[in-house]
């Protein structure tokens, strides 16, 4: 071969190279408001990013979790980007499933995360899975009813308060509700606020010996409770409505309260989307026997699956999509109130957010005083606020918000609704090994 | 070997060569899904779990036979079944005949009747959850408000007659559409001849249609058992089988198993349980069609 000839074959070469090493990442995320912001800044990252292009995989949270479970499990690799929460991330960094990220680049700011969050999202001190946005709960209601019926909102409300004031506010005719509450079965759905209404009333999952307790006096105190509340001055069809529904019904108006996750705040806040945002309050999340537990702790976080073949880029962009930088744009682009909260420290020394999103500082003092490690009365072998950290209790989990569920609509009473989770519960257990 | 009576040999090399690939193809086909999924079955394997698996033996069959989950989903599995036959054919047989009839606009009014069939199970079931049967929004609601009553929360008071309405609607016009082929080859002159010899309508429907039909009806209870052992979608869209169990059916527990515990292992166990129930109903279905068809 001539030496003329070879020449545009290697230039050939290297351009073929070149364009092999354009790299595509798969990103798999929920259908939340603030990933989907995520989503639609893709061209600013391709743009300070040349050389990476986004593929987007956006699915509701119980088909994502399937799909991501299933093919990380078996190694598919189908992904480079995964959403995962804080109950997967330290299990599947266990397991050897997530990229450590012990490496970061000093401009990310490791130190500026929060706390409990990057705890959260740990394994044997190394964080497996970055932050997007955190969140605890809190009680939303309005500020309007509280005023015409004459209530003051104390600074931490009790359950029997709470109660009481939804008994006021009850105006079924006029279709506004009491209280509205998840009752969707799922762990992650009625389950993740179930749990914190029995942290606070002093119940707890597990004893020390990992033998459940779901048919404890506590439990019954509190499932009873719900139950009660719910039937007298809840929406109609409560057992259908999870998160969304009932954020839905609360920005309508059709919710006296409404206690679930912060992360609602900005949207119910926003006066575009939402028609009680000049009358809404918000507060603690109420307590019963103990403030231990008695609001949860998540965060919605960005890992990369050990089975990628581009983890160099996935890494840009995890790091990119939970950066101060990041919010920063989100703020400038879309407003200050649809900044993804509760991850960054800086977030709320920002005077821009904290002038934008009264409930700033509340937000973060709800996160920092939820206690992954310590929230139950009596000890507990788990870790999690709403959840229990075992691989287990996704199943137990779903067993049990359907025994809930069928107690919330009076298909079972609640006493033989625990009996039948408690009895679910043991057998999973032992299935599982945990005892004989 | 045996030999037919025009003297040519029945199977023999040649013949089973030639259908070799087909039945190559059919046992792969069949098989291989068949035998993993036994196999799995018998392992103790959960996904989240790796390096957990092993053999099991009949662990994950002791666990599902003892399960009460197993039983109600049985129970709503027949149920489920059972109404929606028992409302498709008895409805679909009155609408065949009452469609059969001469009337203003008959045409467009069997479009319309039929035309559930041809709408996805998760578009229907959304609108029924949403438009028909939500306790705030829903027609029903608004329909039991102009009488003064109070709505129904169809979901959480009659959950499993929600899903069999639900199914029902869907599946009630495919019965239609084949009975009322069915009448289309219906004999007039034998109606004619009836009524010239005095018989009312009762008579000739019970006496002729009735009969007439009964192998359209069979066609009608075989097709339609198939597809209603495996009902999900209606379930998932609107009560996510609850609550409790209550719509539990075995398509929608081997779900659960499968993808919302990520049990391997015991969702097969509940697949292979399906299938031998599948086959204790086909094995009785196909005889009673067999013996319609034959008659």
């Amino acid at each position: 071969m001539k030496l003329s000839h070879a020449l545009p074959l290697a230039t050939l070469a290297v351009a073929v190279s070149a364009a092999a090493h354009a790299q595509e990442i798969t990103v798999a995320t929920v259908n939340n408001n603030d990933m989907v912001i995520m989503q639609s800044l893709t061209d600013e990252f391709e743009q300070a990013h040349p050389g990476i292009t986004l593929n987007w995989v956006v699915l509701e949270e119980n088909v994502l979790r399937q799909r991501l479970t299933t093919d990380i499990a078996t190694g598919g690799g189908q992904f480079d980007v995964m959403t995962i929460g804080t109950y997967e991330a330290p299990i599947w960094a266990e397991r050897g499933w997530l990229v450590p990220l012990d490496d970061l680049p000093d401009e990310y700011q490791v130190d500026d995360l929060l706390r409990p969050v990057r705890d959260g999202l740990s394994h044997d001190g190394t964080l497996h899975a970055l932050p997007f946005y955190g969140e605890s709960s809190m009680l939303y209601y309005r500020t309007d009813l509280f005023e015409e019926h004459g209530i003051e909102m104390p600074e931490q409300p009790s359950w029997d308060e709470v109660y009481e004031w939804a008994g006021q506010i009850h105006d079924p005719d006029n279709r506004l509700y009491g209280i509205c509450l998840r009752g969707k079965p799922g762990w992650g759905e009625n389950m993740a606020f179930v749990s914190t209404l029995v942290n606070t009333f002093g119940g707890r999952w597990f004893d020390e010996d990992w033998n459940p307790e779901l048919n404890s006096p506590e439990w019954q105190a509190a499932i009873s409770f719900y139950v009660d509340l719910m039937n007298n001055y809840g929406p109609p069809g409560a057992s259908s409505n999870g998160f969304n529904e009932n954020q839905a019904l609360f920005s309508s108006g059709r919710c006296g309260m409404w206690i679930d996750a912060t992360s609602a705040a900005g949207r119910i806040y926003d006066p575009r989307e939402s028609d009680v945002a000049e009358v809404l309050g918000f507060s603690q999340a109420p307590v019963a026997e103990t403030p231990k537990g008695s609001h949860w702790l998540w965060s919605w976080a960005l890992a990369i699956p050990a089975s990628s073949e581009e983890q160099d880029a996935a890494k840009q962009f995890v790091t990119w999509a939970t950066s101060q930088e990041y919010i920063e744009l989100v703020g400038e682009t879309e407003g200050w109130t649809s900044v993804p909260p509760g991850t960054r420290a800086s977030t709320y020394e920002d005077e821009r957010y904290i002038e934008a999103a009264p409930f700033a500082s509340f937000v973060l003092e709800a996160m920092q005083n939820a206690d992954p490690t310590d929230s139950t009365l009596k000890p507990s072998p788990y870790t999690g606020v709403q959840f229990v950290g075992i691989p287990e209790f996704q199943a137990i989990g779903t067993q049990v918000g359907q025994s809930i569920a069928a107690a919330l609509t009076g298909q079972m009473p609640v006493e033989q609704a625990l009996e039948s989770a408690q009895r679910s519960a043991e057998r999973a257990m032992r299935q599982a090994g945990y005892y004989d | 070997m045996r030999t037919r009576a025009s003297g040519r040999t029945v199977g023999g090399l040649r013949s089973l060569s030639l259908q070799a690939p087909a039945v190559t193809l059919l046992l792969i086909w069949m098989l291989i899904p068949l035998g993993m999924t036994l196999w799995f079955s018998f392992q103790r394997y959960n996904l989240m779990m790796p390096g957990m698996e092993q053999f099991a033996g009949l662990e994950n069959y002791e666990y599902l036979l003892s399960d009460p989950a197993l039983w109600r989903a049985m129970g709503n599995t027949l149920v489920l079944v059972g109404s929606v036959l028992a409302i498709s054919v008895i409805g679909g047989t009155l609408l065949a005949v009452l469609y059969q009839q001469e009337f203003f606009g008959r045409g467009v009014a069997r479009v319309l009747a039929i035309s559930p069939f041809f709408i996805m199970p998760t578009v229907s079931a959304l609108i029924w959850q949403n438009m028909m049967m939500h306790p705030v929004n829903g027609v029903l609601a608004w329909f039991l408000g102009l009488f003064g009553l109070p709505a129904i929360d169809w979901f959480s008071s009659f959950p499993l007659l929600s899903i069999i309405i639900i199914v029902a609607w869907q599946w009630l016009p495919f019965a239609l559409l084949i009975l009322l082929t069915a009448m289309q080859s219906l004999d007039d002159d034998q109606v004619e001849a009836a009524r010239m010899d005095g018989a009312g309508p009762l008579a000739v429907f019970f006496f002729i249609t009735l009969p007439h039909l009964k192998r359209a009806i069979s066609v009608v209870i075989m097709i339609q058992m198939i597809f209603l052992l495996t009902i999900f979608a209606e379930i998932y869209v609107t009560t996510s089988g609850g609550p409790g169990l209550a719509t539990t059916n075995l398509a929608y527990l081997i779900y659960i198993r499968a993808l919302l515990e990520f049990d391997v292992g015991g969702a097969s166990a509940g697949g292979v349980i399906a299938i031998i129930l599948a086959n204790i109903v086909a094995i009785f279905l196909i005889r009673m069609v067999a013996k319609n068809l034959e008659d």
